[in-house]
């Protein structure tokens, strides 16, 4: 991919560079386990983040942004492209290096509870990372688990209970502390919130974007929900079978997207408004396979926009600067109106 | 008036002591009203539901005194045969997880023509299997007549959602009980199932209990909304009334928690604290310990569901004490400041 087709930074140089990202599973069948299709999951994703920006990486069910996630930190083995973290392309790297680089690079997922384990107590979960980097041991070490979980609103004494003790809200902190405790600089959230009740979402919605400021970490943030995004996101890109089609500041996104599939999702998101529910876009039919994604631009069987003609069907629309920082993946000019 | 609900209670007799899940809830849904029950994890609305085809199963009891009347007949009364030509016939329920509710092993066309055959006993196979096409096509499934040879595992998870909804509705039911139907789904799917069921609604005129924990959903597609918390109904609004002029401090709280999709990069409101364990709700008010208003009178005295208006209830004492509301820390507080729970 030309540098013309890359989105850059908010502000250079780049924490995080993801170059033409491409994760593609074999599908096997039978007791040969003969190659019977790809799934392309993630198809040339491309992006620069900034340190201290928070990259929302939004989309439905197999667009992608999870497998995203976990393709940049290495968790899954890249098909190609490059990632570059601090100067430092993370394909290249051996496993020894790579383990001194997770020091800096963690993760939060979904359900704590099922990373988590359920015989080890909170303290020593949170330790774990201290004791593999060397980071510090004996008092030291015990220290700062109490630091950390203070930190992320949980109490000193909880080291030494079990994560079952804990509600849901709870371990996320808990996931959250751990991955804090190497002093991380960039942190993938893969959908942080979303088994959480409102509540407890908004709490911990708010202890990631204090931490952040406190740490000036880096994220990545997954999620499904639009709304949440909205809340902790510099830039948003929005993701649709394997490709980013829209990436922007996040107020741009919200209030100018370009892409009819963008406007089709936000307007989609249920608001708490009675009187919001008219202007509600219903996209017909179903997400193509991601084995079997649709020649030319990925969204096009299922696009509303009125220029859509059999080009569409041809060319895939490569990620273009639509307006300063305002990248999007569509041939046709964006239409006026706004959808959200 | 064909839904009915009074002082209905369920408690589970656990190890742990009696969980009184729901705790005394009256609701009433009419024909052509959508009426969303909007709670919380814990808060009893989905044992509501439950209960109200009585599935619930032990430990779990429905307690005497609880009424549910269907068109005048009480349900708590059914023997077993009266009770099975009710459940799909007369009250339908559609799940969160359309794959455990299916069955894995029949077509999705077999299973909808076999509710038919069971409350139709004289309707023929070909009948049946017709009817249960033709739903499948009024659910707006393309090529209807060849997805019904279709197992469930080979269907979207939008589409098994529109199978569970054709199965609740071949029987053209006077009540659709619709627990979470969207949760599961991605936001485009869901757009297009709540339109759907809204759809089915205006054509059908069924009365349709929508349990959810999304407000948005509610705002979307209901004309009622009852707020649930610590096994009580704590609000009860038309769905205008209540979002323009939310009353209970629980309510009100979830409407501030709430993501916004046009917020800025911004901390959100919290309601500090937890829910209370249910085998040991609070004396009072059982949102005090959580509620910013919280005076003498909402540790001692249980708020009855007071009328704000002769068609809003709110289970809070502010209600009678309207002036409380105005002391120190009003309901607007400050996005940025409130480091409350965090």
């Amino acid at each position: 991919m030309t540098a013309a087709h890359h989105p850059k930074a908010a502000a250079p140089p780049a924490l995080l560079s993801v170059q033409s990202l491409v994760k593609h599973f074999p599908v096997a069948r039978g007791v040969l386990g003969r190659h019977v299709s790809t799934v392309r999951a993630v198809n040339g994703v491309s992006f620069d983040l900034a340190s201290g920006e928070t990259l929302g990486l939004v989309g439905e069910s197999g667009c992608g942004k999870t497998t995203t996630g976990r393709a940049i930190l290495r968790l899954i083995e890249p098909t190609s492209g490059r990632v570059v973290f601090d100067g430092v392309d993370l394909l290249g790297l051996d496993p020894g290096a790579l383990r001194r680089m997770r020091r800096r690079m963690q993760i939060v997922f979904q359900d704590p509870y099922s990373s988590l384990n359920p015989r080890m107590t909170v303290g020593a979960a949170v330790r774990e990372g201290l004791t593999i980097h060397r980071l510090a041991e004996g008092a030291e070490a015990d220290a700062r688990v109490r630091r950390l979980l203070e930190e992320v609103g949980l109490r000193a004494e909880h080291a030494t209970r079990y994560p079952h003790e804990f509600s849901g809200g709870q371990r996320q902190r808990i996931g959250i502390a751990r991955a804090l405790s190497v002093e991380p600089d960039f942190i993938v959230c893969d959908e942080p919130v979303s088994a959480l009740d409102v509540s407890v979402q908004a709490q911990v919605i708010n202890l990631l974007y204090d931490l952040q400021r406190a740490r000036g970490l880096t994220y990545v943030f997954i999620a499904h929900d639009l709304s949440v995004v909205a809340h902790v996101a510099t830039r948003v890109a929005v993701m649709y079978l394997g490709r980013i089609v829209e990436l922007a500041p996040a107020a741009e996104v919200y209030e100018r997207p370009v892409m009819p599939y963008t406007k089709a999702l936000l307007s989609a998101v249920p608001v708490a408004d009675p009187r919001s529910a008219s202007r509600r876009i219903v996209l017909k039919g179903e997400v193509a396979s991601p084995a079997h994604p649709p020649a030319g631009c990925v969204f096009h069987p299922r696009c509303p926009h009125p220029l859509k003609d059999a080009t569409c069907a041809e060319i895939v629309p490569p990620l273009e600067e639509k307006a300063p920082g305002h990248w999007a993946a569509c041939i046709k000019e964006p239409i006026q109106d706004r959808a959200s | 008036m064909p839904l009915l609900i009074r002082n209905f209670r369920t408690s589970f007799y656990t190890d742990e002591g009696v969980a009184r899940a729901v705790d005394g809830v009256s609701l009433t849904v009419s024909p052509g009203e959508t009426l969303g029950v909007v709670g919380e994890s814990g808060c009893g609305k989905s044992v509501t539901a439950l209960s109200i085809l009585r599935l619930v199963r032990p430990p779990g009891k429905i307690e005497p005194g609880s009424t549910i009347e269907l068109d005048g007949q009480d349900v708590l009364a059914l023997d077993d045969a009266a009770l099975r030509h009710v459940r799909g016939n007369r009250i339908a329920m559609v799940f969160q997880e359309p794959m455990t509710a299916l069955n894995p092993v029949l077509t999705v066309g077999e299973q909808i023509a076999e509710v038919v055959r069971v409350h139709e006993p004289r309707a023929s196979r070909q009948e049946a299997w017709d009817r249960a096409v033709d739903m499948l096509d009024r659910m707006g499934i393309p090529g209807a007549a060849d997805r019904a040879h279709h197992y469930p595992h080979e269907l979207s998870g939008g589409t098994r959602q529109r199978v569970m909804i054709a199965m609740a509705l071949v029987m053209n039911p006077a009540v659709l009980i619709a627990d979470e139907p969207t949760t599961a789904l991605d936001v485009t799917v869901q757009a297009q199932i709540l339109e759907l069921l809204a759809d089915l609604q205006r054509r059908l005129g069924m009365a349709v209990l929508l349990i959810t924990h999304d407000l948005g959903v509610v705002a979307g597609v209901a004309t009622r909304v009852a707020v649930m918390y610590a096994g009580e109904i704590v609000e009860e609004a038309s769905v205008g009334d209540f979002f323009a002029r939310p009353h209970h401090p629980y309510a009100t709280g979830l409407l501030h928690a709430m993501p916004r999709l046009g917020a800025r990069r911004e901390r959100l409101e919290v309601i500090p604290g937890a829910v209370p364990s249910p085998t040991a709700w609070p004396d009072g008010c059982r949102f005090r310990a959580r509620c910013q208003f919280a005076w003498e009178r909402c540790a001692t005295e249980h708020p009855p569901l007071y009328h704000v208006t002769s068609e809003h209830t709110s289970r809070c004492h502010l209600a009678v004490e309207p002036e409380r509301r105005g002391s120190a820390n009003g309901p607007q507080r400050s996005r940025l400041g409130d480091r409350a729970s965090v």
